[in-house]
């Protein structure tokens, strides 16, 4: 039952925000002395494990090509892309990003997207003018409503996405952790492609929310008719969001 | 034929490359520290070679991991100077370019999909030895469409000098930070977790509330226990380990002769459904909210919860239906 602390020392350094790297080290060491093992079977536990568990961190390599994409406008024209995809009411628009997010992070472009490059610059300012379009002025009601939604399309759309790629952290993960400790020999593969059915119930179920959510703007709201177009607010800073963990 | 090691070590040689980038960027006030870091990585993935076939002891790499984790969890990494090109000039170049640079962008997974169903089994001029590593067919093919992704994109952009992509790419390296490694450590954490026999006991403590033999009910702990574990803990990484070893092995796929493909996809989603709940998952829930400058920061949680919930049962319903 000892061991159980390791589990205990996690839930406590996350809770109390440390940085992560010192919680999984030390509920590591930690762990691995209470389950009898010597300072130097420690070591040799972290470095067996770190070695069979390369595979995790193996797309590094593809930063080059994406960070050479992104110096000559990747993430530009995909924007360009979006703004002619999107038009019209504010669900819809959530929507499609929704369904794009879920593509593009199916195809290993995780990168593209997320709530500082994506949703506050350009998704947000288009559903909230959409929608401004459609019913008039918001409340703060219906704009802090039409915000959640816009971070949970992000989220959703890369959470159930980007599984039904190979060289994803966590499908890695549970290759490199099974194929270590089972000595089984599992491949990217039959992991992805069983992140499929899932994915489409994440774009049936949260899509038709985020359709749904027209209603719920136009019920919330007094109908004034068509009101002046959101201005769009410029981010100060775009910093990326760290998406390597979940 | 094509080994799994020699895309570790050309992943250790790029980490190795940008460490000695880093070295020299004195626009990076943590400059030592941040090469120390990344130098020790690209070392440990060389060095990881001789460890995973037990030609060289494991302890000095276990050292180097805890001297990563200090040189990371106590402040000494830091970024560098941005290497990004203008805004103005990206736009130039998105019009110019257009929708052709999606095509590096979708060579690369493309590429890695072929690798892992198409070559696997694969032989070099008919009856010679196998193309690609057994096993590895996916991850080599990851490697393999890298470098044509590389190729096709400095074609493309007309870039000549690669050591301008490796430029770019260490921005995005040092934007990410540490939080790169802790996928890695967290399966770690999962090896050790699970030669101390943590997943033993969860497993003793679960299997005593579950009814013999029933799959159902196994495969509905095994999810809700994902999802648990997930908010409490805050990521679904580190639940992964614990429940695997407690229910979703030894129960699910060893007893029931479950499909592993399904039971540990399905699983590990079933915990995306936990992060999407909880506050812990500061990056997703709790940094957007503060982005987008929510009075409620728990706005996106509010929103993300039925259909979270929703998923959890479609996940429980997919694995009852296919793993068995």
């Amino acid at each position: 039952m000892i061991v159980l602390v390791g589990i205990l020392v996690v839930v406590a350094g996350f809770a109390t925000r440390r940085n992560p790297l010192l919680v999984v080290g030390a509920a590591g060491v930690l762990t691995g002395l209470l389950g009898g093992m010597s300072p130097l079977k420690v070591l040799d536990a972290f470095g067996t494990g770190f070695a069979s568990s390369r595979s995790v961190t193996v797309f590094a390599v593809t930063l080059p090509v994406i960070g050479l994409l992104e110096r000559h406008g990747l993430q530009e024209q995909a924007r360009t892309l979006m703004n002619k995809l999107a038009r019209a009411s504010a669900g819809r628009v959530l929507a499609v990003y929704l369904v794009l997010r879920q593509l593009t992070a199916a195809f290993g472009l995780t990168g593209l997207g997320g709530p500082a490059p994506a949703v506050r610059p350009m998704v947000v300012p288009m559903a909230e003018a959409a929608a401004e379009r459609r019913h008039g002025t918001l409340t703060d009601k219906a704009r802090e409503r039409l915000r959640s939604f816009a971070a949970s399309a992000d989220n959703v759309g890369l959470f159930f996405g980007e599984d039904c790629f190979l060289a994803v952290g966590s499908i890695l993960l549970i290759t490199g952790f099974v194929n270590a400790t089972y000595h089984a020999a599992l491949e990217p593969v039959q992991l992805a492609l069983w992140a499929i059915p899932t994915a489409v119930c994440a774009t049936l179920i949260h899509g038709a929310r985020l359709l749904r959510l027209d209603h719920t703007l136009a019920r919330d709201l007094p109908a004034t008719g068509p009101g002046q177009a959101a201005t769009a607010d410029q981010p100060t800073t775009a910093d990326r969001i760290e998406e390597t963990s979940k | 034929m094509i080994k799994v090691e020699w895309l570790y070590w050309l992943v250790g040689a790029v980490f190795l490359a940008m460490a000695a980038q880093m070295a020299v960027d004195r626009g990076n006030p943590r400059r030592y520290g941040s090469a120390a870091f990344w130098g020790l990585l690209g070392a440990s993935f060389v060095y990881g070679t001789w460890v995973a076939d037990k030609s060289a002891p494991a302890a000095p790499l276990g050292v180097a991991v805890l001297a990563m984790i200090c040189l990371a969890g106590f402040g000494f990494t830091g970024r560098g100077t941005p290497t990004a090109a203008a805004p103005e000039q990206r736009s130039v170049s998105a019009a110019r370019l257009g929708n052709r640079l999606f095509i590096p962008a979708l060579a690369l997974p493309l590429v890695a999909l072929a690798c892992g169903t198409l070559l696997k089994g694969v032989h070099l001029g008919g009856g010679g030895p196998l193309l690609l590593q057994t096993g590895s067919e996916t991850l080599l093919g990851l490697g393999i469409g890298t470098l044509v992704a590389l190729g096709l994109a400095m074609l493309l952009t007309r870039e000549r000098n690669p050591a301008v992509a490796l430029r770019s790419g260490r921005g995005l390296l040092e934007a990410m930070g540490w939080a790169l490694l802790l996928p890695q450590l967290l399966a770690v954490l999962g090896s050790i977790f699970q030669s101390a026999g943590v997943g033993t006991q969860v497993g003793k403590i679960t299997t005593h509330f579950l009814p013999d033999g029933s799959k159902y009910a196994a495969v509905a702990v095994y999810c809700l226990g994902m999802a648990l574990f997930t908010i409490i803990m805050g990521n679904a990484f580190a639940a992964f380990p614990v429940m695997t070893a407690a229910i979703g092995w030894p129960i699910l796929i060893t007893q029931l002769h479950g499909n592993p493909g399904v039971v540990l996809a399905v699983g590990m989603l079933a915990g995306f459904c936990g992060t999407l709940v909880t506050p812990m998952a500061a990056n997703f829930n709790l940094v957007p909210a503060a982005l987008l400058e929510l009075k409620d920061q728990y706005g996106p949680i509010k929103a993300q919860l039925p259909t979270a919930g929703a998923l959890l049962v479609c996940n429980i319903a997919i694995m009852s239906l296919f793993a068995f």
